[in-house]
């Protein structure tokens, strides 16, 4: 039944979005992370979108295939007393952009909304279908 | 002015319903896909594909094929090819994203407001049907 397959659709542009609203969090609050596990500064990470096909169906929705890492320059901070400065007294700051995470939140959050609103006229046409013949 | 042609209101709101929920399916497809990069809108002509698909029903006597030979093989009456078709896009993304949610959320709502007509009309039919049948007004 093709509104329960409009469910699923729905259903997989939220756990992306969801996904893509998880890493920008976790971008910003990383935002002066000069060092992880690996003692290294954060790298600012993006979620890669790509649409699911079925054999001679509409399409199926939207996954996450993978996230990957930006590759921007590390941001230098001149902080000469820092125990990470280097000899010309910089330190490596994470590449996260706060302006483009925002952007990014919005759009994500703007689409999360568009499934919502997708999934609840699914929802109505399936309810209305319920009582066809009443 | 097109004459309107003949159809059975059973078949003409079930074949309309099919394709109700396979244009849903597709444009919740697309609103899924709006940030997939190089991802195309699709969509379908709903009259056109409705009336082949009437086309077809008719041309199988309602529901199957007539055979006149036990060698024949059953035809289906089904959507399988709806032809998809690709939206025209207003203002494509740099990324080749053709989805524009606008359009789509309107068409979406307009689908759903011609759904529920059907589903009305067909629920008139069926109601009737069972008024001449039991005899009682429903």
């Amino acid at each position: 039944m093709s509104l329960l397959a409009s469910f699923d659709i729905g259903a997989s542009g939220l756990t992306a979005q969801a996904m893509r609203l998880n890493v920008t969090a976790s971008n910003i609050a990383n935002v002066e992370s000069m060092s992880g596990p690996d003692g290294r500064p954060y790298r600012a990470r993006q979620v890669e979108f790509s649409s699911i096909v079925k054999e001679g169906g509409p399409g199926a929705g939207v996954a996450v295939t993978k996230v990957i890492e930006s590759n921007t320059p590390l941001r230098r901070e001149y902080r000469p007393g820092h125990p990470k400065a280097d000899s010309f007294g910089y330190v490596d700051m994470p590449n996260v952009n706060p302006v483009e995470e925002m952007v990014n939140m919005i759009s994500a959050s703007r689409s999360y909304q568009m499934n919502v609103e997708a999934m609840n006229v699914s929802r109505q046409l399936m309810l209305k279908t319920l009582d066809l013949g009443k | 002015m097109n004459a309107v042609p003949k159809y059975d209101p059973l078949a003409f709101g079930e074949q309309a319903l099919k394709l109700r929920t396979y244009r849903q399916q597709v444009l919740a497809n697309n609103l899924a896909n709006s940030d997939t990069p190089g991802f195309k809108a699709r969509d379908i002509n709903f009259a056109d594909v409705l009336k082949s698909e009437m086309a077809g029903v008719t041309r199988s006597s309602g529901l199957k094929l007539a055979s006149t030979n036990s060698a024949h093989l059953a035809g289906k009456v089904s959507i399988d090819d709806p032809k998809l078709l690709y939206r025209v896009p207003n203002q494509p993304a740099m990324d080749g994203n053709t989805v524009d949610g606008d359009i789509e959320l309107s068409e979406l709502t307009k689908n759903s407001v011609f759904t529920e007509s059907t589903l009305t009309m067909l629920g008139g039919t069926i109601r009737s049907r069972m008024s001449a049948i039991t005899g009682q007004p429903s």
